[in-house]
């Protein structure tokens, strides 16, 4: 990153978990094993987990250790009371891990099942073709009559086994009075079924089996696939550290400390908060001086000091030294449980969205079962039998091919997924990326949004290196966030050795060399003499020799990658763009200008909702974009929400879509991609419908027979996906002007913030 | 027709013989780890799936 002033990122670093907390995340397995699951995001190569394991496997109390690869992530069994010490070994071995919700880790049974069925459909339809071919190619008689059979006794337990996903998912829409896809698709392919059973009964020459089977097969990929993406995007974004405490350590009565899970701590309980830790229920100090960040809670960027008496939010981050504090709230009672309510409560405003799927069930599956039922009673008045009549009709069900339909919107989903999986951004369902794609207005919020998720520490002025260096050499004394940053500025080893050094909480370092006194730290507490210019003031660091102030450090809200082209680029995509902040006025407006947007300052989580609600009966389609806690209830009320990687756990999971890598461009990037599979899915649907007016005279004619039925059904799907695969590389065109991006997908490392 | 006697049931039969080994290698989560499973053949050791 440049910037015009030397800056050095704040390193807002969780320390590494205690062995309560991983005790917390872990699960009890049978005979005294534990079993506890790290994310570890570097991963990469086979290298890695042959380290990963030799390194865990040494520790003692590790029964088994296996990483995996694909979805970077390890499993530990272990022995003993207290967990081994597993993550400050891998972050030896140069693997930073973090816990991983056990919660979430449940093995993905809707995958396995659809898997099973997947395979079950595939064998039988591969069988029945296979019979079906020899019919087609001419069996007569007996010999076509056995094939038949053969094929009814396949397709039976196949389509028990692989259509109950269809049938059970049609059912229960159909219990609550609506239809979706799996509505025709279910009364067709059990049709189809009956009627070829009937016509095998009574030696007839045309069974359907392999098209009722060989549908059911081609959606199940579709459903796969979609599944796949989906759980992909869910695990990488569950990856992600978890910034919000498991727990805390709670001071009992006589003494004794516990680590009490976040759900047992009750008001009136006393924390023992360490530095570098979060809040983890509202709360009052009762003893020590710290800094806190506050940007994921209200999106103030600059630090705040807390001492005795501060009341503190849930989220709050504890930057520098240890507080005693008392819980105020029960975890229900909390910031963070106000901003669930507030999030369901926005999510119940929300109009409830109709994938564009069902819309298109909703016009078809009347429209093909009237065509249907006309077919069958025109041939009736018509004076044919009965049985030409049935099946006639159920000819048009099995040509007018849900297939085509079942497959239009999943395939481009799955396509588009993908494409946007290959940028970093993880997108949680299709019906996001349907409303993405008609949105015309996008907010963003300010802190750790269209800024970096770290602030920097930029030198104001033109300090000699000396002054640089004599600050590096004092701030490497602590392990304050700031000063961290202020020794990573000093260019070159300063000579100067110091006779004493104290820090002093809540207000910086202090040296003594001979009579000299040196410090390092807040502006009032450095500078000795206040006739100062205000701007030096409002300073976050100053180092001053004996009360004269030598160089100044600035809290920089540094614009994160890629804002201003993506900005630009929204722009360009015709949609209106604002700022939406509850930090303040001043610091709001100077973003807003650089990037030549409105902006509306000092906003509540209750007035974020409601600005995005305005926006909405503007009738706008609203983008959110943000990160904190409290923007999670207005990214719920918004059409569709974006997060970055960086964001408050409850902004990730309010979010629709999580953009993994550091630039903003991922916003205009997902627009793009989701306009592309817009289109593509309308001219599916239009290829879907060319291809029935075709095929539904020849149908209703009568002239349809299995092996038409079956070539019609192939084509159709083939063309509809070929159609999908067309989202990808030719669009990438458009965003050419985008900053290379590296390859692998940088997923956002450890606990940032 | 003698014939379809063996071979209907050998062609059936080997598929379903195909479907039970993939039921079975799903069961045993061989499925897990796809891209971690083509590095650990570079493994010296002995490292078959759990």
């Amino acid at each position: 990153m440049s910037c015009c002033a030397p800056g050095a990122e704040l390193d807002l670093h969780q320390p590494g978990a205690r062995d309560d907390e991983v005790l917390l995340a872990s699960r009890r397995l049978h005979d005294g094993l534990w079993q506890t699951d790290l994310s570890v995001p570097d991963i990469h190569c086979g290298g890695c987990l042959h380290t990963i394991e030799t390194v865990l496997n040494k520790l003692g109390g590790v029964a088994s250790a296996r990483a995996n690869l694909s979805a970077r992530r390890t499993t530990v069994l272990w022995r003993g009371d207290t967990p081994p010490p597993m993550i400050p070994a891998l972050e030896a071995a140069g693997f930073p891990a973090h816990l991983y919700e056990p919660a979430t880790n449940e093995k993905d049974v809707v995958l396995s099942e659809l898997l099973r069925a997947l395979a079950v459909a595939g064998f039988a339809a591969s069988n029945i073709m296979l019979l079906s071919v020899s019919v087609w190619s001419g069996a007569e008689a007996a010999t076509r009559d056995l094939f038949h059979w053969i094929s009814a006794l396949i397709a039976l337990p196949a389509l028990a086994y692989s259509g109950r996903i269809f049938f059970l998912s049609a059912w229960r829409s159909l219990r609550h009075g609506r239809t979706n896809m799996d509505v025709p698709i279910s009364v067709g392919v059990l049709l189809t079924f009956g009627m070829s059973l009937y016509e095998t009964i009574h030696h007839g020459p045309y069974a359907y089996f392999d098209a009722a089977v060989s549908l059911l097969f081609f959606l199940l990929i579709g459903r796969t696939l979609d599944h796949v993406m989906r759980e992909r995007a869910r695990q990488a974004v569950s990856g992600l550290a978890r910034l919000s405490p498991r727990g805390a350590l709670v001071k009992r009565n006589d003494g004794s400390q516990s680590y009490l899970p976040v759900d047992e701590i009750e008001p009136g309980m006393t924390i023992l908060l360490a530095a570098g830790e979060r809040v983890p229920v509202d709360a009052r100090v009762v003893r020590g001086t710290s800094e806190l960040d506050l940007s994921l809670v209200s999106g103030e960027s600059a630090p705040r000091v807390a001492s005795e008496g501060t009341v503190l939010q849930a989220g709050v981050l504890n930057l520098n030294a240890p507080l005693t504090v008392v819980a105020t709230a029960a975890a229900k009672g909390s910031f963070l449980a106000e901003m669930v309510r507030m999030m369901e409560a926005a999510e119940a405003g929300r109009s409830s969205y109709r994938r564009i799927a069902d819309r298109a069930a909703q016009l078809y599956a009347p429209l093909v079962h009237s065509f249907a039922l006309l077919t069958f009673a025109g041939w009736m008045i018509a004076g044919r039998d009965a049985h030409f009549a049935i099946t006639a009709a159920i000819a048009v069900l099995i040509v007018t091919c849900p297939c085509a339909l079942g497959l239009a919107v999943p395939m481009v989903h799955v396509v588009a997924a993908r494409r946007l999986f290959e940028k970093g951004i993880m997108i949680k369902d299709g019906g996001a990326l349907e409303r993405l794609a008609g949105v015309n207005a996008v907010v963003f919020d300010k802190t750790g949004t269209l800024t970096s998720a770290q602030p920097r520490l930029t030198v104001q002025g033109k300090p000699d290196a000396d002054v640089l260096a004599l600050a590096a050499a004092m701030a490497a004394h602590s392990r304050h966030p700031y000063s961290q940053a202020v020794a990573r500025l000093g260019c070159c080893p300063h000579t100067l050795t110091f006779d004493a050094v104290s820090e002093v909480p809540g207000n910086g370092i202090e040296a003594r060399r001979g009579n000299d006194v040196y410090r390092l730290g807040r502006p009032d507490w450095t500078i000795a003499n206040r006739r100062l210019a205000s701007a030096e003031f409002n300073a976050t660091v100053a180092l001053s020799v004996n009360g004269d102030i030598q160089v100044c450090f600035g809290l920089d809200d540094q614009l994160r990658a890629g804002a201003e082209e993506a900005v630009a680029e929204l722009r360009r995509l015709g949609a209106f763009t604002e700022i939406l902040s509850g930090d303040s006025d001043a610091r709001v407006r100077k973003l807003a200008q650089r990037l030549g947007l409105t902006s509306v300052a000092n906003a509540r989580p209750a007035d974020k909702i409601r600005h995005v609600e305005a926006l909405k009966q503007a009738g706008n389609k609203v983008l959110m974009v943000g990160d904190g806690l409290n923007d999670a209830p207005a990214l719920r009320a918004a059409d569709v929400s974006m997060a970055p990687a960086s964001a408050s756990d409850i902004g990730r999971n309010a979010a629709d879509l999580v953009f993994l890598r550091d630039s903003l461009q991922a916003v205009p990037e997902a627009m793009i991609v989701s306009r592309a599979a817009a289109t593509l899915v309308r001219q599916n649907f239009a290829l879907a419908v060319v291809y029935n007016v075709i095929a539904i005279p020849l149908a209703v004619a009568g002239a349809v027979n299995p092996l038409l039925a079956a070539i019609a059904m192939s084509l159709s799907s083939l063309t509809v996906v070929a159609n999908a695969l067309r989202l990808g590389p030719a669009r990438q065109a458009s965003t050419a002007s985008a900053p290379a991006v590296p390859e692998e997908a940088p997923l956002l490392l450890g606990a940032l913030k | 027709m003698i014939d379809f006697f063996f071979l209907v049931p050998i062609a059936i039969g080997l598929g379903l013989a195909g479907l039970a080994s993939f039921m079975w290698t799903l069961q045993n989560d061989q499925y897990d780890d796809l891209e971690g499973a083509a590095e650990r053949i570079l493994f010296g050791r002995n490292d078959g799936p759990r």
